[in-house]
């Protein structure tokens, strides 16, 4: 008993002339629905300057620079070999956390999830486009900064199979991390905050400065944050040709089932 | 073109809205309190009411935002919190504000909303019927006020839903925008959308539509369609002038019940009550019959502003 329609009409009438306006309700399929938002969300991200300065050009940017200038150093071998793993852990980090934490939490304070709250997309439906929007965006950032750092004389090595579980499991921790911010926060703090995180685990992640700079105290601390285990993972795995790095994994999916259990238990809509 | 109104819903089809005693509090604030509603299908509905009557959360706990504290709500027959999977497809919802991306342009929101229904409007005629051609490619943020509630009408239509929440549609709009919207909402119910909007004009309630819904306090203090509220409120008045000294019992004979008559001044008379045609037609005989000639003659109507201020109060809201 979806629909108790008026006159069948064509799936799209003329809005001139009596009956156009005739009920007709119902939902599109709805994988059609989750389609049309993932490829709508995807859109409007890659439009996005401030979106694309996060996700593209400042990882791209600091792969070239720290490959090319002596600026820290990263141990044995190419500096490439070992920033190249950090850079695709920290567009992992740009997008499911920080790009992910800053646009939902606008389309919250816009009433954008409230309305879509009211149309035919169910809330899960939302959610899986969001992702898909995120996994598409990732996909474009690796590809884009996998052809740079060959470019720049990366020699990756190791299981494909591993670095893709890797950069799936980032994802969900960061993810569920990204839409606590913004679903529990107002707009402008998660703005403020999602780039201050981005900042400090650019910097204290193991990104582009080696864990093994730090003290040992903090770095057994930085070790288990999420941005540390995705790039030490895909360090592993990329420059060393290590099998799978289960303890790297086990940190990540910690982070993901905290991350996104607290999402789904404090997110706000409205 | 306004039926007779029912103070709940009677016979016929079943009511698109049935609130019965819905309460809403927000920590210590109650927000409704009691409030009972009944929308009937196919037919316009305004809800009036100053500022923190409750009419938004109404309308909110229709489209299943809110759960009610207590009282039960069903729309199209459904529970709109439990049945929500099957009651959106539905409704379309038109918030008070917001609900588009800053960053999307009116006409792909408008195509995006689009093909989350089985068998949406023509996108392009309804941009053009709206007069949004202009902002197409705008985005939501650089788009006048008017523009963007014209653009949250349209998302509220595209699905061709068979009742629509408005919420103060023409807030912000200017007269033209107005019309259009007014016009929109008429066709709407000529098609056989049930509309269901809150506003603060009483001109808008009064033109467009079947029932007029006043809220005050979280409750209904006045139903019914708006002749019989201007009706009902308080007495209408007649008044004319002609000779000093008219016989008015035999006047009052010839009228209705709890009519009053009186000579104000020499010559100058009122007559209080129930002033509709036949009353109207009843004096003027009785003037012929008794060779007066009413000057003058003149019908004070209350307006539905009349009736709202009196309902609800003249002073301030918050």
């Amino acid at each position: 008993m979806t629909a108790t329609a008026g006159p069948a009409g064509p799936s799209t009438a003329a809005a001139t002339g009596a009956g156009t306006y005739a009920p007709a309700p119902g939902a599109a399929p709805l994988l059609r629905m989750i389609g049309a938002q993932a490829a709508f969300e995807t859109k409007l991200l890659l439009r996005n300057g401030e979106q694309l300065l996060l996700t593209v050009v400042i990882p791209s940017l600091l792969l070239v620079l720290f490959s090319t200038v002596d600026i820290v150093d990263t141990g044995r071998g190419a500096s490439v070999d070992f920033l190249a793993p950090g850079i695709l852990a920290l567009a992992v980090m740009s997008t499911a956390f920080t790009g992910q934490a800053i646009a939902t939490g606008f389309d919250r304070r816009y009433g954008v999830l409230k309305r879509l709250g009211a149309s035919p997309l169910p809330r899960w439906g939302l959610m899986t486009a969001k992702t898909l929007c995120v996994l598409v965006t990732e996909v474009l950032q690796v590809a884009l900064l996998a052809a740079i750092a060959l470019l720049l004389g990366w020699s990756p090595h190791g299981n494909p199979g591993a670095v893709v579980a890797l950069m799936v499991l980032g994802t969900a921790a960061f993810s569920g991390l990204g839409l606590l911010m913004a679903g529990t926060l107002k707009a402008e703090v998660t703005l403020a905050a999602a780039n201050l995180v981005f900042i400090l685990l650019l910097v204290a992640g193991g990104v582009i400065v080696p864990l093994d700079k730090f003290p040992d105290a903090a770095r057994e601390v930085l070790q288990l944050l999420p941005i540390a285990a995705l790039s030490d993972g895909l360090r592993t795995v990329l420059q060393h040709g290590a099998p799978v790095p289960w303890r790297d994994l086990g940190v990540l999916a910690g982070w993901s089932v905290a991350g996104l259990g607290a999402a789904g238990a404090f997110f706000r809509w409205e | 073109m306004h039926s007779d109104s029912p103070d709940v819903a009677g016979g016929g089809p079943d009511p698109a809205v049935s609130i019965r005693g819905l309460v809403k509090r927000y920590g210590n604030k109650t927000a409704v309190d009691g409030l009972d509603l009944h929308v009937r299908a196919g037919t316009v509905t305004a809800v009036l009411g100053p500022n923190g009557a409750g009419k938004t959360t109404t309308m909110e706990t229709c489209e299943g935002y809110r759960r009610p504290d207590e009282g039960t709500v069903r729309v199209l027959g459904l529970d709109p919190v439990a049945d929500a999977a099957r009651l959106r497809p539905r409704i379309g919802v038109m918030l008070q504000s917001g609900g588009v991306y800053s960053g999307a342009r009116a006409g792909e929101m408008l195509r995006h909303m689009a093909k989350l229904h089985a068998n949406p409007l023509d996108v392009d005629a309804l941009i053009e019927r709206l007069g949004l051609e202009s902002c197409g490619r705008t985005t939501y943020r650089r788009l006048s006020g008017g523009q963007q509630q014209r653009l949250a009408l349209a998302l509220a239509v595209v699905g061709r839903p068979e009742l629509v929440f408005l919420d103060e549609p023409t807030a912000g709009l200017d007269p033209q925008a107005r019309h259009a919207t007014w016009q929109l909402i008429r066709e709407l119910r000529a098609d056989g959308v049930t509309v269901v909007l809150s506003t603060h004009f009483m001109d808008e309630a009064e033109s467009l539509s079947d029932d007029v819904v006043i809220v005050d306090a979280g409750r209904v203090v006045a139903q019914g369609d708006p002749e019989t509220l201007c009706r009902g409120g308080a007495e209408n008045t007649l008044r004319f002038t002609g000779r000093p000294g008219l016989d008015l019992g035999s006047l009052l004979k010839a009228l209705p019940d709890g009519s009053q008559a009186a000579e104000l001044t020499p010559g100058s008379y009122r007559i209080a009550g129930t002033v509709d045609p036949q009353l109207l037609a009843t004096v003027t005989s009785w003037c012929a019959q008794h060779g007066v000639m009413p000057d003058g003659i003149s019908v004070e109507r209350h307006s539905l502003e009349d009736v709202f201020l009196e309902l609800t109060g003249k002073e301030l809201r918050r």
